[in-house]
């Protein structure tokens, strides 16, 4: 296991303390669990043309009544081309203290190219939001190297030291060429505070809350990201207990106690860290049945008893529906059983994915074809190969 | 009559709906619906035609007594939720938990259907609940069904299976027909295949006939194929599961 | 002269109206209480209270009960710390005893609540929906590889190391030929194939008649070596050394020469009637260097079968499971401080050791801490007592369970305490013939089946309940624990909340 497995956080980073704004909402720890149950939608082109953020709002808009108003959120994809090739922080800061000393340890770690307030418009039902700032940034060389990591690995550990150690200080998202624009109030109001008509991107996700037991907080809206992984996610993955064990084994800091993160790390590991391609990360989260892979040839038959056998801990159990956002596109996925609902159409170049079909016909009335994904068999949509950003990772 | 869906809220739309059969409309159209749910729901009323054009939302139908409803379109989860009587045409696919405890009545899908479709649908006193799906149904199809006719036609299947996995299981009362047959391994482990007997023969035949004439379908080629009758084997299965 | 200051422990009453002076308990009874005259006389001193005399009397005469001669009260010198005095100082010897610590430490097990779901997530139906309990134990990497398989397909590119396949995840604890009858290994190998589970040797061989089972058969590999050879070895799923047992950490064993007939004298590969001494150690092993010469010693044999190593769970159980692992062990058995053994020093039996909720919680953090924990499963034993412990050691991070008293008991143990006598009138721990056939090995693999699959209906049911549908997700899921009654310190240690938080 190499040290960045091992360290989880970078040298000084639990040192790192901000005064003065302990017990604030961003960055606490969640005490308990969050439930919830929600609506979620994706869209995308995948010639890599770039459109508003106004079709992923109008499609929230058409989920309203499965979320509660304490939280939404979108992520875009392809909407920073000026600074595609920097990694940028989307901040969250409960405090100009908080914004000053994290901006501080930041300018430790990354040269910073860019930086700025996120722009948001005045909406009445929207109050309380943190301070929002984003840097678009690239690891100091002569850190990589020190720490023996790559970019990526780097960026996780700054995340992951940010989000678990410093207080008043939350990533909202940390990849390149995407950010997440995510707080409380319904995904609507969420999508004109945040101004997200104004970007354009060639993917879009977004997602509607409806937490059951705990107040809603900025941080804890979706999407859940992780370098340019992004979740969205319906439902509720009983299995959270082992699943963030399992991941702190791996290094990640399941903070946010909420099981939407374990999937975003649990992607993460799976994909970018140990390489599985996008299928079968897909059968390790939503496994096939037993009785199913006893019915396989062979070669196939061994094959996933061995992802079985070494990825229990991370298989996803319970009801959920997701939407993995990513560089090079989107991926939809359903629990093994089909608990909770998705639907997905394609129309010319575009892809749609939603919880309800209506969702979808909210922005294109007569897709060419709709139809509903078998549980547990992700629906990929991908890029086309020549616009694929080299980032994406997913095979 | 025809009322305008666009754009407005599923209450209103459904309040509207409402007051139109108070003044004793019968036939009624609604367009440009999309995603409005309850349509229908809890309507008793006899002789009343509800048609949508749009996909309407969902729990469309829910606790129903007496409306046809005629969707020229997909329709979403949840469909005919405690459905009492009535008919409910969808030209369309329909989506998961379809006639969820159904208990009686007509639901005819012209396409594919979802999850746990028909999940514990019941029959009481005069009432049988028959759901026909012209298209595949997924995995956990009939599941602890306790009454009523199951239909799955399974055409244009391009190669899917006609039903999933789980099928029946749970099952203790009821019959599921399947064009075109089943597989052993795709059976809950309540149920078992037979042939159909003549009364079979002569309660399906009175289904298709009116399943293909409300689908504009050609009866003969729906029976091209055999069909296989799926029913319990035990009214209690799990007798040996438990110790007193 | 009076010979013993000790008062009977039970009463046996015979009702003389109810008798019909058939003779039939003086044949039951394996102690021989019963003396027959014109009617069974019993004495009182001899009866263990297992309950065959009043099981089998056709006339239901029979009642044993508690003798109620009153003690001078003292909280301090209990009944039982007397008697022992009086025991030692007749006799001068270490008090020896036979099955699982009685004494009443509080179960940890009892204290943990599980969770169940309610609106927010769906409980699943454990009979109409799948529920699945295979378990795989053994070594596992990190990560699985894979490569094209030259058609667009994708195969495995490394193969993993051997695991066995678990229907349920359940093994049955060694428990030595020698100590046990030949029909309870038969049951219990019988069982384990019916049930897709295994089998353990314990440290006496493997009779002839079970080579044909040994697909579902654990071979162990002791310090007395008996009935060890390659063939042995290369015959079982796995071999476990056993280092210790739960039940006498860091003792070794003595089976009596009258135990050695024959047949276990054949099977352990000594001289019939000899005392079969098990050294404390493995001579071999004395430090955890050498337990890795052994591992690997034992996996050049077989071909790299996996390879259990079993402890008694101890203070520094974490770090030692750690070693273990490290040394090559693909299954780390934990047998924790309420384990049963054939025959123990009562000293030992009730004092030493862990408990294996704490054991189990510990190791398994201990691993993921090191980042090994696929490296090795964990078998977490020691007073698995119900579909309940089960479920909650699952939580807390074992792999399987592994069960022995529980299995013996099935085949109709009274958890008399009395095993090392040698005269079970069960016919369990016992080489008396007329007293070990009285298990047909048909019947008692049918018992003992019927509760392997009791309790995984009952697992399968919780699971249910917790929304899961595969024994994987409440693997190490103590998320799904809490704890009620028990210290915040050994909340921390099990990594459980208070119920409520």
């Amino acid at each position: 296991m190499s040290r960045a497995y091992r360290g989880h956080v970078v040298p000084g980073a639990t040192r790192f303390e901000i005064p003065d704004c302990a017990g604030n909402p961003y960055t606490e720890e969640a005490p308990f669990k969050i439930h919830g149950g929600c609506g979620l939608a994706g869209i995308m082109d995948v010639t890599g043309e770039r459109f508003s953020g106004r079709e992923i709002r109008v499609m929230m808009e058409y989920l309203h009544d499965r979320g509660n108003g304490l939280g939404g959120g979108f992520a875009g994809y392809g909407i920073y081309p000026d600074y595609a090739k920097h990694f940028c922080l989307h901040m969250m800061y409960d405090s100009e203290g908080a914004n000053e000393i994290t901006e501080e340890y930041l300018r430790k770690q990354f040269e910073i190219v860019h930086a700025e307030p996120i722009p948001t418009a005045v909406v009445p039902s929207v109050q309380d939001n943190p301070i929002l700032h984003r840097y678009f940034v690239t690891p100091i060389g002569s850190l990589l190297e020190e720490r023996q990591l790559s970019e990526a690995d780097f960026v996780v550990d700054i995340v992951m030291a940010i989000n678990s150690g410093v207080t008043g200080a939350f990533v909202a998202s940390s990849g390149k060429n995407m950010g997440a624009f995510k707080g409380v109030g319904f995904p609507e109001d969420m999508a004109d505070f945040y101004r997200i008509e104004e970007y354009e991107g060639h993917t879009w996700t977004g997602h509607g809350r409806f937490p059951t037991n705990t107040p809603g907080w900025w941080g804890g809206a979706h999407p859940f990201t992780l370098l340019d992984w992004s979740i969205v996610h319906n439902g509720e993955i009983s299995s959270y207990g082992i699943n963030s064990r399992y991941l702190e084994a791996f290094g990640y800091k399941c903070t946010l106690r909420t099981d939407t993160e374990v999937m975003a790390y649990v992607f993460d590991l799976l994909l970018r860290r140990h390489g599985l391609p996008l299928e079968l990360a897909c059968a390790a989260i939503a496994a096939p049945f037993w009785a199913d892979i006893d019915r396989m040839d062979e070669d196939r038959r061994t094959l996933m008893t061995a992802l079985r056998m070494v990825y229990g801990g991370a298989m996803a159990n319970g009801p959920f529906a997701i939407i993995l956002g990513h560089a090079g596109g989107m991926i939809g996925l359903n629990d093994r059983i089909k608990l909770r609902p998705l639907i997905v159409a394609e129309d010319g170049d575009r892809r749609f994915i939603a919880s309800e079909e209506s969702s979808i016909r909210a922005v294109c009335e007569s897709p060419d074809k709709v139809w509903m994904p078998k549980a547990g068999e992700p629906v990929i949509c991908n890029l086309n190969e020549d616009v694929r950003p080299a980032e994406s990772r997913v095979m | 009559m025809q009322i305008d869906a666009k754009g407005v809220y599923y209450k209103e739309l459904n309040e509207e709906i409402r007051y139109a059969i108070d003044r004793g409309e019968t036939e009624i159209e609604l367009v440009g619906v999309n995603g409005q749910r309850y349509i229908g729901g809890g309507l008793r009323a006899e002789g009343v035609t509800i048609s949508i054009n749009g996909v309407p939302g969902n729990d469309l139908a829910s606790f129903m007594n007496g409306p046809r409803l005629v969707v020229n379109n997909n329709a979403q989860d949840g469909c005919g939720n405690t459905m009492n009587a009535g008919k409910i045409i969808i030209h369309g696919d329909a989506g998961d938990v379809l006639g969820y405890g159904m208990r009686g009545g007509r639901l005819y899908v012209r396409g594919d259907v979802g999850y746990r479709v028909g999940i514990h649908m019941k029959a009481y006193e005069t009432h049988k609940p028959i759901l026909v799906a012209g298209g595949i149904a997924r995995d956990f199809l009939g599941e602890y069904m306790a009454g009523g006719v199951l239909v799955v036609l399974g055409m244009n299947g391009n190669g899917t299976p006609t039903v999933g996995n789980w099928c029946g299981t749970g099952m203790h009362g009821g019959k599921v027909y399947v064009r075109g047959g089943v597989e052993d391994h795709q059976l809950g482990r309540e149920v078992r295949p037979f042939e159909l007997d003549d009364e079979d023969q002569a309660e399906l035949d009175e289904i298709l006939e009116d399943y293909c004439g409300e689908m504009g379908l050609d009866l003969a080629d729906v029976k091209s194929k055999p069909f296989v009758k799926l029913i319990p084997y035990s009214h209690r299965p799990y007798g040996k599961m438990y110790a007193y | 002269m009076v010979t013993t200051f000790i008062p009977p422990e039970f009463r046996v009453k015979i009702d003389d109206e109810k008798c019909i002076k058939c003779g039939r308990c003086v044949y039951q009874c394996g102690w021989g209480v019963y003396e027959f005259t014109d009617k069974p006389i019993p004495d009182d001193a001899k009866c263990s209270a297992c309950h065959r005399c009043v099981t089998f009397c056709p006339a239901g005469a029979i009642t044993v009960e508690r003798n109620p001669l009153a003690f001078k009260e003292s909280a301090n010198w209990t009944e039982s710390a007397r008697k022992a005095v009086w025991r030692q100082a007749e006799t001068g010897g270490v008090l020896l005893t036979g099955m699982g610590n009685p004494r009443d430490y509080e179960s940890v097990f009892d204290h943990l609540v599980l969770d169940a779901c309610q609106v927010t997530n769906p409980s699943i139906d454990p009979l109409r929906e799948p529920m699945e309990l295979r378990t795989y134990i053994g070594r596992k990497p990190d990560a699985v590889k894979v490569e094209s398989d030259g058609g667009g397909g994708l195969k495995l590119a490394e193969e993993l190391p051997p695991n066995i396949l678990l229907e349920t995840p359940i093994v049955f604890g060694g428990m030595s030929y020698g100590s046990v009858s030949l029909n309870v290994h038969k049951s219990l190998a019988m069982a384990a194939h019916e049930c897709g589970i295994l089998m353990n040797t314990g440290e006496g061989g493997l009779h002839k008649d079970l080579y044909p089972l040994s697909d579902r058969i654990i071979v162990q590999c002791a310090s007395g070596r008996f009935g060890v050879h390659d063939e042995y070895l290369k015959a079982g799923a796995a071999v476990e050394i056993k280092i210790g047992q739960g039940a006498k950490p860091g003792i070794g064993g003595h089976l009596p020469g009258e135990k050695i007939n024959p047949e276990v004298a054949t099977t352990r590969m000594i001289p019939t009637g000899t005392d079969a001494l098990s050294p404390a150690p493995h001579h071999d092993i004395y430090s955890i260097e050498d337990l890795r010469q052994l591992i690997y010693a034992l996996k050049e044999t077989t071909g790299y079968k996996p390879v259990s190593v079993k402890i008694a769970c101890v203070h520094n159980v974490a770090a030692i499971a750690s070693g273990i692992v490290r040394a090559g062990a693909d299954i780390v058995y934990l047998d924790g401080f309420k384990g049963g053994t054939g025959v123990a020093p009562t000293v030992i039996r009730d004092h030493i050791g862990l408990p294996i909720e704490i054991a189990t919680a510990v190791v398994d953090q201990r691993l993921r801490d090191e980042g090994i924990r696929n490296q090795a499963s964990i078998i977490a034993a020691g007073s698995i007592r119900s579909s309940a412990d089960m479920a909650k050691a699952i939580a807390l991070g074992a792999d399987a369970v592994g069960i022995g008293s529980a299995a013996l008991i099935a085949l109709g143990c009274r958890v008399c305490q009395k095993c090392h006598t040698g005269c079970c009138s069960w016919g369990i721990t016992t080489q008396k013939p007329e007293l070990t056939r009285r298990i047909d090995p048909d019947w008692g693999a049918e018992r003992v089946s019927n509760l392997i699959k009791a309790w995984s209906h009952e697992l399968q049911e919780i699971l249910g309940a917790l929304g899961v549908n595969a024994v994987e997700s409440l693997r190490g899921s103590r998320e799904r624990l809490r704890a009620i009654g028990l210290d915040q310190q050994t909340c921390e240690i099990l990594g459980v909340k208070p119920a409520g938080a």
